[in-house]
Formats: C-alpha cells, sequence, structure tokens
C-alpha cells in the first residue's frame, strides 16, 4: 500500500499535503472501490479539523470525507465532477479533493510512519 | 453466518465478503464497476448457492401451486421455468420465485435467500389442506452458478457435448453435464444478458465453478449482480417487492394472472387494485448531480413529499447514476420531473422509460 513519506495523515484515511491539499489515502480509495461520485464544498467554506466536508461515493458505498485540518476551503478539484475514478487512479495526485487554508495549529495528524502502522494493523 | 459451497473459493480469490440474506457473499472482487462491465462484453460467474430450492411433488401439485403463485402454473410445459410474485391476501408480495416444471406433477421453487425460512412456513402452511402433496426444502443441498453475458452461451458450449441452442429462454434442461458436473441447465437470470443459471450438487460446485473460469468467465459479485440487474429493471425483494407493495405496483402486471385464474391467494386484493386504479407505483428516474440510493425520499413536481427510492445506484453501462422509487401515481408519466433529497439538499430527477437498458 502506497504511503507517501511527504504527507500527514488522519486516522480516518484522509492525506493533507504542505501547500493544504487534502484527499483520501490509497488504501482508503482501494477499500472504497470504484469511486462514482465525489460531493464538494463551496470554495469559501471554513471548516473545523474533523468535520464532515464532503462525501465519496462508490458504488455501493456513501462515505463523509473529514477535514484533517481547520481552516477555509481555498480550492475544489472541479475534475472529479466529471472524473471521479481520479480519487482511485490518482489518489496522491489529480486525485486530490479540496485545497484547506490551515488557520489554527495543526491537531492530531498522523506521520507516514503511524499511518502505515495503523493500516497494516487494521 | 452460512456459507455457500464457494465462500473459502472467493476468499482466496480476492472476494470481498459481505452478509447477505444470512449468506457470507462476495460483493466484488476488486471492482464492480469492471464486473459489471465484463457480463455486459462478454462472460461472468455468480455464485447464487445462497438462493433457496423447494422441491413440491404430487398428483395435484400443479393445481396447489396455481393457488400460491399469481402467474400459471397449470399450463407450463415440462421443462420450462416460470418467474412468478406470491402474494399474501392482502396482495401484498411474500416473495418472487422461479417455478421450474421438472416433471408434470414435480416442481422446483428457487426463492431469494433472505426469505427461505419465511417461504417454507408460508408454503407447508397453505399445503396442509392438499392431500398427497410432498413438499421438501433441499436449499442447503444444492448450490447455483449463473453464467451470464453474450459470451456465455460459447464458453459453455464448449464445456459440454450438450447442443445448448435446444435451451430456449426460460426453458431448461435437467440433466446436462459441464466440466463433468450434472445438473439442471437453465436459460435463465438476472442481468438482462443472454445466459444460463447452472444447479448442481452443492459437492459439485467448485469443480464446475474453477473449470468456467478457466476458461475465461469472470468472478462476479453480488455488487455488480445489483447494479446489471438495476439497468435491466428486473425487481430485487425487499426493495421494488415487499409486504407492503404488490406486484401490481412493482409493475408486474403480466405476472399476475386475473383474467386466467379465477383463485388464488390475493386475488381478490389485486382484482380491486386493478379495478380501483394503484394509489402509487415503481418508476425509472434518471437522477442528476448525485446519487440517489435505497430509502430516500423523493420529492413531487410541486415541491410535497410522498415518494421514496426502492433502489438507486451508479449505472456503469449508462454512466449516470439511476433509480427505481416507488411514487404516487400521479407523478409517474414518463418526463415527470422529480427532486429526491440527498443529505438535507435536492437533487433533481426525471422519470424515464425502462427498462433503462435492454440489450441489442
Amino acid at each position: 500500500m502506497n504511503v507517501p513519506g511527504n504527507l500527514k495523515y488522519t486516522k480516518d484515511h484522509e492525506w493533507v499535503a504542505t501547500d493544504g491539499k487534502v484527499g483520501i489515502t490509497d488504501y482508503a480509495q482501494e477499500a472504497l472501490g470504484d469511486v462514482v461520485f465525489v460531493e464538494l464544498p463551496a470554495v469559501g467554506q471554513s471548516v473545523n479539523a474533523g468535520d464532515a466536508f464532503g462525501v465519496v461515493e462508490s458504488v455501493k458505498s456513501v462515505s463523509d470525507l473529514y477535514s484533517p485540518i481547520a481552516g477555509k476551503v481555498v480550492a475544489v478539484n472541479q475534475e472529479l465532477t466529471a472524473r471521479p475514478e481520479l480519487v482511485n487512479e490518482d489518489p496522491y495526485g489529480h486525485g486530490w479533493i479540496v485545497q484547506i487554508e490551515s488557520t489554527a495549529e495543526e491537531g492530531a495528524l498522523l506521520s507516514p510512519q503511524a499511518y502505515k502502522s495503523q493500516i497494516e494493523g487494521a | 453466518m452460512k456459507q455457500t459451497p464457494l465462500t473459502h473459493w472467493h476468499a482466496a480469490h480476492g472476494g470481498k465478503l459481505v452478509e447477505f440474506g444470512g449468506y457470507s457473499m462476495p460483493i466484488d472482487y476488486g471492482s464492480i464497476v469492471e464486473e459489471h462491465e465484463a457480463v455486459r462484453n462478454a462472460v461472468g460467474i455468480f455464485d447464487v448457492s445462497h438462493m433457496g430450492e423447494f422441491d413440491v411433488t404430487g398428483s395435484r401439485a400443479a393445481e396447489f401451486l396455481d393457488q400460491l403463485v399469481t402467474n400459471q402454473v397449470t399450463t407450463m410445459a415440462v421443462h420450462q421455468a416460470l418467474y412468478t410474485p406470491m402474494c399474501d391476501e392482502e396482495g401484498g408480495t411474500v416473495d418472487d420465485l422461479l417455478i421450474y416444471r421438472l416433471e408434470d406433477q414435480h416442481f422446483m421453487l428457487v426463492v431469494n435467500a433472505a426469505n427461505i425460512d419465511k417461504d417454507w412456513t408460508w408454503i407447508t402452511a397453505h399445503a396442509k389442506d392438499w392431500a398427497q402433496l410432498t413438499l421438501a426444502n433441499h436449499s442447503d443441498q444444492i448450490a447455483l452458478l449463473a453464467i451470464q453475458g453474450p459470451k456465455a452461451f460459447e464458453l459453455l458450449q464448449g464445456l459440454t457435448a450438450f447442443d445448448l441452442a435446444t435451451v430456449a429462454y426460460y426453458h431448461f434442461e435437467p440433466s446436462v453435464t459441464i466440466a463433468g458436473v450434472t445438473g439442471i441447465l437453465s436459460r435463465t437470470g438476472y442481468t438482462g444478458e443472454d445466459g444460463f443459471e447452472f444447479y448442481v450438487a452443492g459437492d459439485d460446485a467448485e469443480r464446475a465453478w474453477e473449470a468456467i473460469v478457466a476458461r475465461g468467465a469472470r468472478p462476479i459479485g453480488l455488487g455488480a449482480r445489483d447494479t446489471l440487474r438495476l439497468e435491466a429493471r428486473l425487481p430485487l425483494y425487499g426493495h421494488e417487492l415487499s409486504a407492503s407493495i404488490s406486484p401490481l405496483a412493482a409493475g408486474l402486471g403480466p405476472f399476475v394472472r386475473l383474467k386466467e385464474k379465477t383463485q388464488f391467494i390475493g386475488r381478490e386484493s389485486l382484482a380491486r387494485q386493478k379495478a380501483e386504479g394503484l394509489d402509487s407505483k415503481v418508476v425509472g428516474l434518471q437522477i442528476f448531480g448525485g446519487i440517489a440510493r435505497t430509502g430516500y425520499e423523493v420529492i413531487g413536481p410541486d415541491g410535497s413529499t410522498g415518494g421514496i427510492i426502492t433502489s438507486g445506484s451508479y449505472a456503469p453501462t449508462l454512466k449516470t447514476a439511476i433509480a427505481l422509487a416507488l411514487v404516487p401515481v400521479e407523478w409517474a408519466k414518463v418526463g415527470t420531473r422529480l427532486g429526491v433529497k440527498v443529505r438535507g439538499r435536492q437533487i433533481a430527477a426525471e422519470v424515464i422509460k425502462t427498462p433503462f437498458y435492454k440489450r441489442a
């Protein structure tokens, strides 16, 4: 399972990059199966760490997306409206979901190593 | 949780196991969309051994079944299969099933896994008044493999000396040997494609399965089974049919023989529904800007509530979200614009013609 070393993670299987981009992990996309719809938040929306800000739907499941950090949504990946499968194909790249501008100290994020232990122990 | 003779095979070959109808069944082997496409474009194999099988034998077996179900059994030919709802006195649906006429006085009933116990209780209770009727529940001994898709015929023909062209749609051959395994082979299915269903002894299931997979059939889980049947607008018990949804409301009028049969369980209520007109019926919807799931509320053109999604999914062949919904008849006309409540907001839906998908 791919867990890039330059990202931070949540126990709910989201990743966050240093530029505030957020997506779901390789492990999460694999567990969900084919992603067929992504519900994106409005640009400008404020979120607290742990808030549900969107939804990822596979053929059979509906899963909330939780914000890893507190801040303001400054961009959303509009490409996912037409091509939600990018979440499966490139979860850490073209499959990013939102970009959040942090307004607070980051909370309890997991290091790549800690996240890896979590999914391997699962 | 019960297992089929193939549950261990699924687990060993990437099947994601979930509970369905009391059985541990594969939902997919990695990708529902790819499995769905394999059945539409080539051939897939499904383990549907969770389905229940009952035997009904006796000199008046056909008359008994004519009383029990809404479709007509007495006119069936030997080696014909029949789809039929089975209703209660109020016209509510107890189950929907297939009836196989194995011999003139010998039938096999194939029922939904989740309803095996309920149906068995219902059928045996109604059989009490009938002399010389023998009923048996073989659900735990029989495995069922469904081989479906445009390449199903060719694939199976390569594994048997029997001429499959002689098996017509909704007919069967009681003893066909495929890859050394002998069972009942019917030209039936639940996908909207051509295909066969093969009833074999539980002990033989893996041998037949492995041979068919080795020949190129892709294993398909229940996830794609559901999207395939939804595109073909085939009802699923507990969704489009239930104790509170009659076969008439579900759009299964052709399988309710009010004209041909003067008596069967539920006839009076169903005849009244037909005469007075239905309050609500199941329609097909295209969904815009989201996915409508089972149980979501459907909103009328005037903003009123009163409809409900019975099944909804992304449809891999149509590449859009579709749904079946039980709505007031006033909303049922093709072209009617409706709404669906999704997580507190409303998305657009339109009543469209069904089946959503029909093979060329």
